[in-house]
């Protein structure tokens, strides 16, 4: 009998090829004849293109072919979800080209590409394309470009306005808080962030002269949406005609789900030149303008309440920044994934929010780890702090009167789920927040954070606490509310497995969605063989390549396990259905009768009148022996359409110290309490919590893209954008309670961006804490020592 | 990342490499550790016609004492060398060495080439300031000695000619009244300093303070010495009022540098902070 695997902390399948060098990622791929890509990108962040003259780089040694904007047919790249509810759709979608033909919105958009023999020659060749540019004045400000004066980015889009949208109650919002007894009102900015997978991103496009049909690899997130968007919307090319493989990818954190236009010009490049597979990878530098950046929101909050704690009204108003054009869902992040979670765990009855999306000059921005999410939280989680702080109340004890009891779910929460435009609702399924708070807070020691305060005094450094109480929508999502127009994307979520065993009784699952580093080839194997009753080891996962898996919506949202999952455990069902029936064809019983243990399938009340599946599928797939209604092979496809998201929630609380003198702040202690329902590899879940806590703090401390007023890109490389390193950060104290999931069969929640989206406010509150006996009461990210050491010598200014 | 095309030539004698970089003029750059040279030349914010490899000239590495006392360090000892050399002795020098890099940098990137470099906010160029070493390089034309105080001139520049190459950094021999420190604030993305400061105390017998060697790195231009505070320190006493007031010194005449990550304002007051609390941890390890 094999031994159950599931929920158990198994070491990954995937990592001995990983941590030996042995993974294939998409530069590892050398394809025979293969020619080499280099794209120039503008070095002005707004300018018209004059004219582009390629003459003198065609000639350069190793050139095959100069391309440029004018040469190629293809549409502009799609964009699948724009902003729905009160701003309708919007009409001023502005996109990229394959490359760009009149204009630049941004540092670092393509307008020519150099295929060549060696990567190297057509780099070299970029310097010899001739552009006569003419500069632009240019604006990165999300709010200042909505500015009278400000210099415009598109013709369709006055003021640079790409939507106002509004979510949630504006006149019940407004009345409580007018009526209210204590209103708190501060400016916050969430800075932009560049997400740096370890690997950068990379295609080869490959067109096949004598099928007419093109192979694209590509590190990404979604093969088959890709293949779906690239030929339905951008090449014209038929879906039939095109296969895409992701390899295996090296991280990707959000920016791998969408279009690119390298993706376009790759298919576009290999048929100009006969059929040579090209390549393009980008270097680190490049991606910071090829590869999308996220968050960006300038944020005016303002929250109502009693001085009894009761919070009444929660009232935002957000600028967006989305770039210099528009990224395939970017509309959607700071809508529906950012205004309609705004409450948080919490019972306001009172909520409205209004996001206007903003056109830049700078590179575009969408989904990174959490997509909305953490910028929910973090205006949540600040304004309860700033209100506390306000009332002089415990920020602990106004979370703990603020919470959402046990018994309120299914909860429709007030901004805005339960009110997607076509009436279709998703209510909060389940949740039980105080646990979660109490365990953080005894674990940290938080009644006695006032003396440690006083004795880190002693030593120079202020002592901050500070928590995030927090909920995220995972598992997207169900189709009809996700695709509803306006509400979602316009395409569905649904996801899909095949499960075949094979006639030696080894298994081959084939997914539809797409690991980046997740550990799905693990996670996957032990459920199906928790299901099947096999041993782990004879259950081998393949994705990636949308020939030869089922179509899939890919993995992002922390969906993977809830929806993915679930789609095998019902196509390990229908397996074990047909072993069933085919056991009692086998063992001359009624259906009825047998009975399944795991692998074993016996007539009930004859022990020893057995067949394992191993020898059912023996049997069945050479098919001697068929009754005649049945079908030969063990061989099942499931589709599964989620019937809500999962709500997982927690408390994280961290504790930092400041370095009064320099402002440098350290993160001495942090504590995360997660429900994120079962767990089916609690090793994976705990390394999910770390990366996301990491990328999360380093949002907190360290990281932001800054842009000078010219639009270049000034934290250009490594060099000037900090990444978070593992020194920097302390023993991570995780710990979890468990409220299962109502709406899959495995109880399950995900964890992929948990960390990210409540580590941010946890730190950022911490560090306002620590500050607030200065008279500090909001400090905007990243904390970094200058900008502490500014509010220091600032409150003693008295100014702050 | 790709650089733009260069020739490599790797010299197997010291002789051959003083030849080439005679005969380039100018165009040809050393390759000692790589670890600045190349992420430059990769970024394409820096070029060279021809690379002349010096890494594999074993005459040019290892750690040895001289007859005097004083340690010789050889321009392609590597700092993590540097660090398993008698060199950890000094102590600004074994607390400036973990802060370089990280160990791949550290494995590779070399003494010399460090110094030859001269960034501005290099950690090793603010120990050599404040222990008084010596430069050695060598030419064609002959081999000099170059006091360290006056051979950095500027944002990567030195008072090396274009066909001198080091071959080795000379520092003072160890004393019993002497304490030295290192502290420094790091720009977190690059681990560079963002202030630097490298204190070299000498005491009197009575503990009261005879004399400091300070400098400073990622500050202004280049590395420097800040005299003033030498000055103020000279007979103090340990006082931490004393040590503040001398400290506040660290930037007078400097045109201190700033950008995104610091400003002038807070690399000023850093620079002050971060100097006393050199001179403190100097002064701790002489007890």
């Amino acid at each position: 009998m094999a031994i159950d695997m599931l929920g158990s902390p198994v070491k990954r399948t995937e990592d001995p090829r990983f941590i030996t060098g042995k993974g294939r990622y998409l530069d590892d791929i050398k394809l025979q004849n293969m020619a080499h890509m280099a794209i120039l990108r503008s070095p002005y962040a707004h300018a018209n293109i004059r004219s582009i003259d390629t003459s003198a780089a065609a000639r350069m040694p190793g050139v095959i072919r100069v391309i440029t904007g004018a040469d190629i047919p293809y549409n502009p790249l799609p964009m699948a979800w724009p902003a729905g509810g009160s701003s309708g759709i919007q009409n001023n979608v502005n996109t990229p080209r394959a490359l760009a033909t009149d204009s630049v919105k941004w540092t670092g958009e393509g307008v020519a590409a150099v295929i060549a023999e060696t990567p190297e020659q057509a780099v070299d060749a970029l310097d010899a394309i001739v552009v006569d540019w003419a500069p632009l004045p240019a604006v990165v400000d999300a709010e200042k470009a909505t500015q009278p004066g400000a210099p415009q980015l598109h013709e369709n889009a006055p003021n640079n306005v790409v939507f106002v949208w509004n979510v949630g109650d504006k006149a019940g919002t407004d009345a409580a808080i007018d009526a209210a007894e204590v209103v708190v009102r501060q400016r916050i900015v969430n800075q932009r962030l560049i997400p740096n997978p370890m690997e950068v991103r990379g295609d080869i496009g490959w067109y096949n002269p004598g099928t007419e049909e093109y192979t694209v690899w590509m590190s990404s997130q979604t093969p088959h949406i890709q293949r779906l968007l690239l030929t339905a919307f951008v090449t014209g090319i038929p879906e039939h005609k095109v296969r895409c493989i992701s390899p295996d990818v090296g991280g990707a954190f959000g920016t791998k789900i969408f279009c690119y236009a390298d993706m376009a010009l790759v298919m576009f490049a290999s048929k100009a030149i006969g059929g040579r597979p090209v390549k393009w990878v980008e270097s680190r530098r490049e991606s910071y303008g090829s590869t999308i950046h996220g968050r960006d929101h300038i944020t005016y909050l303002e929250i109502a309440g009693a001085r009894d704690g009761q919070v009444t009204g929660l009232r935002v108003k957000t600028y967006a920044n989305l770039g210099g054009r528009l990224s395939t869902i970017g509309p959607g992040i700071p809508t529906t994934l950012y205004g309609r979670v705004l409450a948080g765990p919490y019972k306001f009855p009172n909520v409205s929010c209004e996001v206007t999306g903003v056109y830049t000059n700078t590179t575009f921005v969408d989904a990174y780890r959490g997509a909305g999410r953490p910028e929910a939280t973090y205006v949540v989680e600040r304004a309860m702090d700033l209100f506390a702080a306000e009332i002089g109340m415990d920020p602990a004890e106004v979370r703990r009167r603020n919470f959402l009891a046990p018994d309120q779910f299914p909860y429709d929460n007030p901004s805005g789920l339960g009110t997607a435009v076509n009436g279709e609702k998703i209510f909060i399924d389940s949740g039980n927040y105080e646990p979660a708070m109490d365990k953080a807070l005894a674990t940290v020691g938080y009644a006695d954070m006032a003396a440690k305060k006083a004795e880190a005094k002693a030593r120079g450094k202020l002592l901050g606490v500070g928590l995030s109480t927090y909920i995220e929508v995972c598992g997207v999502a169900p189709s009809k509310w996700i695709g509803a127009v306006g509400e979602g994307w316009g395409a569905a979520m649904w996801e899909s497995a095949n499960i075949k065993v094979h006639l030696t009784g080894k298994i081959i699952a084939t997914v539809g969605t797409q690991p980046q580093g997740q550990g799905h080839e693990t996670t996957y194997a032990q459920v199906i063989a928790h299901e099947l009753g096999v041993p782990m080891e004879d259950v081998i996962v393949q994705h990636s390549d949308t020939q030869g898996t089922p179509f899939g919506y890919g993995s992002y949202g922390s969906r993977t396990s809830s929806v993915g999952m679930t789609a095998a455990v019902k196509a390990a069902a229908k397996v074990r259905e047909k072993a069933r029936r085919y056991a009692a064809h086998m063992l001359e019983a009624n259906v009825e009768d047998i009975e399944v243990d795991g692998a074993s399938y016996r007539v009930k009340g004859s022990p020893d009148k057995v067949k394992t599946i191993q020898e059912i599928a023996f049997a069945i797939d050479l098919g001697f022996s068929l009754p005649p209604d049945m079908e030969p092979y063990l061989d099942e496809t499931a589709y599964h359409d989620t019937t809500n998201c999962t709500w997982p929630f927690g408390t994280h609380v961290a504790v930092v110290e400041i370095d009064e003198e320099s402002g440098k702040v350290d993160l001495v202690r942090y504590v995360a309490v997660d429900d994120v329902g079962k767990k089916i590899n609690p090793m994976i879940v705990d390394g999910q919590l770390h990366g996301g806590i990491a990328q999360g703090v380093g949002q907190a401390l360290w990281e932001g893209a800054i842009y000078g007023d010219d639009g270049q890109l000034q934290s250009g490389s490594l060099l000037d954008y900090a990444l978070p390193r593992a020194s920097w950060l302390p023993n991570l104290e995780l710990d979890e309670t468990v409220t299962p999931s109502p709406v899959n069969p495995l109880g399950v929640k995900g964890v992929g961006e948990a960390g990210a989206i409540a580590s941010t406010a946890a730190v950022a509150n911490a560090v306002v804490d620590a500050l607030r006996p200065l008279g500090i009461r909001h400090l905007d990210m990243p904390y970094t020592a200058q900008t502490v050491w500014r509010a220091i010598q600032g409150s003693k200014g008295g100014q702050a | 990342m790709i650089p733009a095309a260069f020739d490599y030539q790797r010299s197997a004698t010291l002789d051959d490499a003083l030849k080439a970089i005679a005969d380039g003029g100018g165009t040809v750059k050393l390759l000692a550790g790589g670890q600045s040279l190349l992420p430059l030349l990769k970024l394409r914010l820096g070029s060279a016609d021809r690379l002349v490899d010096i890494g594999r000239l074993g005459e040019l590495k290892g750690v040895r004492r001289l007859p005097d006392g004083r340690l010789a360090i050889g321009a392609m000892t590597t700092y993590s060398e540097l660090a398993a050399s008698s060199a950890r002795h000094y102590g600004v020098v074994a607390d400036a060495l973990p802060t370089i890099g990280d160990v791949q940098v550290r494995n590779r990137g070399t003494v010399g080439g460090a110094v030859a470099h001269a960034d501005p906010a290099s950690d090793l160029a603010a120990c050599f300031l404040a222990l008084d070493a010596e430069i050695v390089a060598r030419s064609v034309r002959g081999e000099r000695t170059i006091p360290v105080d006056g051979f950095f001139t500027g944002p990567f520049s030195t008072a090396l000619a274009t066909d001198e190459l080091i071959t080795e950094v000379r520092l003072p021999g160890p004393r019993d009244d002497a304490g030295s420190a290192y502290a420094s604030l790091e720009q977190p993305a690059s681990g560079y300093a963002m202030v630097g400061a490298a204190v070299v105390v000498f005491v009197a017998g009575d503990g009261s303070i005879e004399g400091a060697n300070v400098a400073l790195t990622g500050v202004g231009p280049h590395p420097y010495r800040a005299r003033a505070v030498e000055a103020a320190l000279a007979g103090s006493d340990r006082s931490a009022a004393s040590l503040a007031a001398a400290a506040a010194h660290a930037t007078d005449g400097i045109d201190v540098v700033g950008d995104i990550h610091a400003g002038r304002e807070y690399r000023t007051a850093m620079a002050a902070v971060y100097t006393r609390r050199a001179i403190e941890a100097a002064l701790a390890r002489l007890g």
